[in-house]
């Protein structure tokens, strides 16, 4: 593939998923006001959000630590934007694929929630600080399950000897319900639960909305943040929904319809990515929207410890099964 | 009357504040962490009210508090004391002490009025005060279970608390004319009867709310995320409870069995029995945690159920006041002389109007509030004990504080307290008026 159609294809990819991580945001956000018997925001509300947040003046507190504070904005969103070009986008590999791996993928993850502790951190407000720390210790709590759920994934199709190994196209390429023996079932269901309850904790959406945390610190990381550098982080998110759905989807329902439709060619491609791009959605509700409909906000301390001690068990054993499943099938 | 405060020269402070307490409170030390401030209001979208809570926190944990209040205070019995408004003015004054216990005030003052001036009030209308009463505790608990669910971030509790309490609000519009600030008391009586057509649509709402409470209490009592984020968190001791003296279902989550309708029962209340609600009587032993105070609540909307319906059944027939023509209680007020105490319980607890009246003169004396929240909000102090600073919020909110109601002015000059007496105020309004004028 010549360098011009990878950069055609990449920016096809980064404006289609801005747009796509705007556009169920505001699905997310109609669907919870229905459940929760209110008539909602128009769908195109974030996209209004956006605009407006964009045209307000962006200020800088006097204690903020100028630079730091407006690179950290930037840093999200290039990180979040760069992880959807290593997410299998349906029929299609990944437009990066074979340039980085799954680990690389974990850590474009992170970058965010760091960008967004670090400019808690540099606004010198108190609440900044103190979202800062939660998200800090939130960060510390759910990447390790996270990381393991991945690298069972990774580990058990690298086993199949399919290359290349760990990156997530070949991943997607490869489902591996239909590989495993029970005991391997049993396990990768422990492990998608496992990342669906990392989910809403990485988007930092309620019950583990700590670091913003409104009614508490007022907004904590983003109290002193407004304007421009505020639009940024809101299309960070947006982007970070998607992603990380897409990574549910990419690791445990990589499945098109297009062959069970006798569906071929462009339209078999159409059909295939339209039933992706509806995966991503249904995993976005499940994990985050209803999520966040019924549950009150949970403390800091209860949430690190639920992931140090449940969320590493669940991931643990959920690798150990498939651990063993591998020596019983052999 | 502002001084410029020497260690911030930005922020002027009223004289006295220098010597606000500020409470340590005692807690194990933990970790090298630095401690610092973190300031909660004036404004902040965890208070619904003007008040300022600096703590100092270690890591996550509190390890102190200084709660700084007088930034909503209004004058309202100031401008009750004024010279030449008449008693029937000041009642409206009275009713917007609190939005939300709008009749609570209310009746409270008629009754010290009624006293002072020697009012018999007719059992007709005594009822029609306690049925509006105890709708009006209904929907403050309601109010206040959905501001407790948006504090711990449940936003759907909210919006379901919030619309069942439509219900109730509905049902005070029917019978008084407004969802709030109802009008019904008047001294000698109430401004309105409940008529015979109205009674079907209450007896509805008070099913309605029958089917509903079994909900609500497992919504909010069963839900896991609501249980950890209330048990064991801002626990009052029942002797705190005691010794701050602490009142209505603060001190009652404490399993302090506090009420004045049981207490010193007044208006129609001794015709109910009424017996304050712990979390005993839901089969819980009283901890005083968040999770007592929002049994105690919910509880307590069952409670004002059974009075309601009790009142309803046993309506005695009459007159509704013993004065339908306002002059003439006018004319009497003006002649009557001597003092009067007034209590009710109110939804966050008890509260007191002292009145003293003057013969010959249509305007009070004397009138002191004393609302609920000025005797719970020294319980702040053992809540936030050693707490985390996730439950700020609800910790604040735990008690229904309503600033506005109880801020309190007071001045200190050369280092001594100085009392405003009604003269004293009216001097300081004149001098006002005279540089106006220049």
């Amino acid at each position: 593939m010549s360098g011009w159609a990878v950069f055609g294809e990449a920016a096809l990819v980064l404006i289609g998923g801005g747009i796509v991580g705007l556009f169920y945001r505001g699905l997310d956000r109609k669907i919870a006001a229905r459940m929760q018997a209110r008539v909602g925001p128009p769908i195109r509300q974030p996209f209004l959000d956006l605009g407006k947040l964009l045209v307000k003046e962006t200020v800088i507190p006097k204690t903020a630590v100028t630079w730091i504070f407006s690179a950290m904005p930037f840093l999200a969103v290039l990180a979040s934007f760069t992880a959807l070009l290593y997410l299998p986008l349906g029929p299609f590999p990944p437009v990066l694929d074979g340039h980085g791996d799954a680990i690389l993928v974990l850590y474009l993850l992170a970058v965010p929630a760091l960008a967004m502790a670090l400019g808690g951190l540099a606004s010198g407000s108190p609440l900044g600080v103190v979202g800062a720390q939660r998200e800090l210790v939130m960060l510390m709590s759910y990447e390790f399950p996270l990381a393991v759920v991945l690298v069972a994934v990774a580990w058990r199709v690298a086993v199949l000897g399919f290359s290349p190994a760990f990156s997530l196209g070949t991943i997607a390429m490869h489902p591996l319900w239909t590989v495993v023996g029970p005991l391997g079932i049993l396990g990768l269901a422990i492990l998608c639960l496992t990342l669906l309850v990392v989910t809403p904790a990485e988007l930092a959406k309620i019950p583990f909305d700590i670091p913003e945390a409104e009614t508490e610190i007022a907004g904590g990381l983003f109290a002193e943040y407004s304007g421009t550098y505020l639009a940024l982080f809101y299309l960070a998110d947006a982007v970070r929904t998607v992603v990380l759905a897409g990574l549910v989807v990419a690791l445990f329902l990589p499945y098109g319809i297009a062959k069970t439709l006798g569906l071929a060619g462009a339209a078999a491609q159409a059909v295939d990515l339209l039933f992706w791009l509806f995966k991503v959605f249904a995993v976005m509700v499940v994990a985050v929207t209803t999520v966040r409909v019924g549950m009150a906000r949970l403390r800091v301390e209860q949430v690190a410890r639920g992931f140090w001690l449940w969320g590493t068990a669940a991931a643990l054993g959920g690798l150990l099964l498939l651990a063993l499943d591998k020596v019983v099938m052999g | 009357m502002s001084e410029r405060n020497p260690k911030d020269p930005e922020n002027p402070v009223l004289p006295g504040v220098e010597e606000e307490r500020e409470v340590t409170l005692g807690g194990p030390e933990r970790g090298l962490a630095e401690v610092f401030e973190v300031p909660i209001g004036p404004i902040h979208p965890a208070l619904k009210e003007p008040i300022r809570l600096t703590f100092r926190v270690r890591g996550e944990r509190i390890v102190g508090v200084q709660i700084r209040t007088g930034f909503a205070h209004r004058g309202i019995e100031f401008m009750g004391m004024r010279q030449g408004r008449n008693l029937v003015q000041v009642l409206y004054l009275s009713e917007r002490i609190c939005g939300i216990c709008s009749v609570s005030h209310p009746i409270a003052f008629t009754q010290a009025v009624e006293r002072a001036a020697g009012i018999e009030v007719p059992p007709r209308a005594q009822y029609i005060r306690v049925i509006i009463s105890e709708l009006e505790r209904i929907h403050s608990h309601l109010l206040w279970a959905g501001v407790a669910a948006h504090e711990l971030g449940f936003d759907t509790l909210l919006h379901l608390t919030w619309r069942v309490r439509e219900k109730v609000l509905d049902i005070l519009e029917e019978l008084s004319g407004n969802r709030i600030n109802y009008a019904i008391p008047i001294f000698g009586g109430v401004r309105r009867d409940i008529t015979p057509e109205q009674y079907p649509k209450v007896w509805e709402a008070i099913r309605y709310y029958r089917g509903l409470l079994e909900q609500l209490l497992d919504a909010f009592l069963r839900d896991p995320t609501v249980e950890a984020r209330t048990r064991g968190v801002g626990v009052l001791e029942r002797k705190e409870a005691e010794g701050l003296c602490a009142v209505g279902p603060t001190a009652r989550a404490s399993g302090l069995r506090k009420d004045v309708r049981q207490d010193r029962p007044y208006l129609a209340y001794s015709d109910f029995q009424v017996r304050a609600i712990t979390p005993k009587d839901y089969g819980l032993t009283p901890v005083g945690d968040v999770y007592d105070k929002i049994v105690v609540r919910l509880l307590e909307v069952g409670q004002s159920l059974d009075i309601i319906e009790k009142a309803l059944e046993n309506m005695p027939e009459g007159e509704i006041t013993s004065f339908p023509k306002i002059p003439a209680l006018l004319a009497h007020l003006k002649k009557a002389e001597g003092e009067g105490l007034g209590w009710h319980e109110a939804p966050r607890g008890e509260v007191i109007h002292y009145v003293r009246l003057a013969a010959g003169d249509e305007s009070l004396l004397v009138w002191k509030v004393k609302a609920p929240t000025y005797s719970n909000l020294l319980s702040w102090y053992p809540m936030f004990e050693d707490q985390e600073i996730a439950d700020i919020p609800i910790i604040a909110a735990c008690i229904d504080p309503c600033i506005c109601c109880m801020d309190r002015v007071y001045i200190v000059r050369d280092g001594k307290e100085e009392a405003w007496t009604k003269e004293g105020l009216l001097r300081l309004s004149w001098e006002k008026t005279r540089r106006l004028q220049r």
